[in-house]
């Protein structure tokens, strides 16, 4: 083969009980899904850790930049009156 | 000419942010120096995890019983699963896996030197785990705090399942020590063969090495080597006495005033000997690594090829189904 070519990066999910969402846990390289969830199963879940896998090909995921995020995160920067604190009640009423 | 002022200002920037304790991802913005140094040291790290499983392995079809066996292979396990957490870490700062297996085939990376002492007889076994993997914890407990955020996630992990690593150490070397003569003399002959070289693990004094002041404004380091030789061998002393063996060190000695063991010079000639590829076995593991690796390649490629088969197959079907 002369021409050098590797598996692909896979990102692996892992939800570690029912109730809990998938969580990233890291990436692996393997050929195809199926290895790759049986590598991310030897990789990342030795001892119990998870009841469900996901993997996505590294190169299928986009992310926000870091660069932007002042100003992708800007619109709920200064929207306080979202939050329950932002309302001023007197304490005699309860259970709110 | 504006771009080094501006170099300058992100630097500031970034070192800000460290100094207050804020984690670095990996997109965000950082000095082309951090990311070499986490490459570097990171790379280092897979690489001593992976060739670490060797001189185990080699104990693995000796093993005295089905549960010293079941526990040793898990272990290695583990180990090959902690180089790939790290070699994944190494990736997320654009290294490429293939290329820092290539560096460390080719000679020129380095790993931990411990990796090129023999193991001669079952108590090495006991000895790597309570010595070794105990060194290398006290290293690594610390890194889960660095500052860079997909290394310190991968030592939690690496943390969490090394202290299984560490205690089926020390119950071999208990076992072994109440044992019969013979068995107390090869776990004191393992000690006696295992213990300069863990001091060596924490790296040169810190007046010798040159990236400790850095990588400690970085926060990649929360220690200095010193420190953590120091801690290891006040924690280590107590374990060994508990056992009823002798550490090699007439110098050994705690020292009431300091509450700190002091302990004898280390012969840092033999660690940059096996440093600089000298070592009892560095030739061996290499070899091994490299045979590896190469006997491996065309179940790599097989794997590549099947998966591409089976992709033009599903298009195939795919097309039909559309026509």
């Amino acid at each position: 083969m002369s021409e050098k070519k590797n598996w692909p990066l896979w990102e692996i999910f892992i939800r570690s009980k029912n109730g809990l969402n998938h969580k990233h846990v890291g990436s692996l390289h393997a050929a195809d899904a199926e290895m790759a969830i049986e590598n991310a199963r030897d990789v990342y879940t030795r001892r119990m850790e998870g009841v469900s896998i996901w993997v996505v090909e590294s190169e299928h995921i986009t992310a926000s930049s870091p660069n932007q995020s002042e100003s992708l995160f800007d619109p709920a920067n200064d929207k306080v009156y979202r939050h329950p604190t932002f309302y001023n009640l007197p304490d005699e009423v309860k259970h709110m | 000419m504006k771009a080094p002022t501006d170099y300058a200002h992100l630097e500031d920037q970034f070192q800000a942010r460290i100094d207050a304790e804020e984690k670095i991802e990996p997109k965000d913005w950082m000095p082309d120096k951090y990311r070499k140094t986490l490459i570097r040291q990171i790379s280092q790290h897979a690489h001593s995890e992976i060739v670490g499983m060797l001189p185990e392995g080699n104990w693995i079809t000796r093993a005295p019983s089905l549960r010293r066996k079941v526990a040793l292979l898990a272990k290695v396990q583990d180990e090959a699963g902690h180089g790939l957490y790290l070699y994944g870490a190494a990736e997320t700062l654009g290294a490429e896996r293939d290329d820092l297996l290539d560096e460390l085939h080719r000679g020129e990376a380095k790993y931990s030197s411990i990796f090129n002492y023999p193991t001669l007889s079952w108590a090495d076994i006991g000895a790597i785990g309570w010595l070794v993997d105990g060194a290398a914890i006290m290293n690594q407990v610390p890194l889960c705090r660095c500052s860079y955020g997909p290394y310190a996630r991968a030592m939690v992990r690496v943390c969490k399942e090394e202290s299984f690593h560490q205690r089926q150490g020390y119950e071999i070397m208990l076992t072994l020590a109440r044992g019969t003569e013979a068995q107390k003399k090869m776990a004191q002959d393992a000690l006696n063969r295992w213990w300069w070289p863990s001091l060596m693990m924490f790296g040169p004094n810190d007046a010798e090495s040159k990236h400790t002041a850095q990588s400690m404004a970085w926060k990649i380091k929360r220690f200095t080597n010193d420190e953590l030789r120091q801690r290891f061998v006040d924690i280590t002393a107590p374990q060994a006495e508990f056992l009823g063996l002798t550490i090699p060190d007439e110098h050994l000695k705690y020292n009431e005033e300091t509450g700190h063991y002091g302990f004898g010079p280390i012969d840092w000639d033999e660690f940059w000997q096996v440093v600089s590829g000298e070592g009892p076995c560095n030739r061996q593991r290499l070899k091994a690594r490299r045979r590896a690796h190469e006997e491996g390649q065309w179940v790599r490629d097989a794997a590549l090829a099947h998966a591409e088969k089976r992709r033009q197959r599903q298009a195939a079907k795919n097309d039909q189904k559309v026509a």
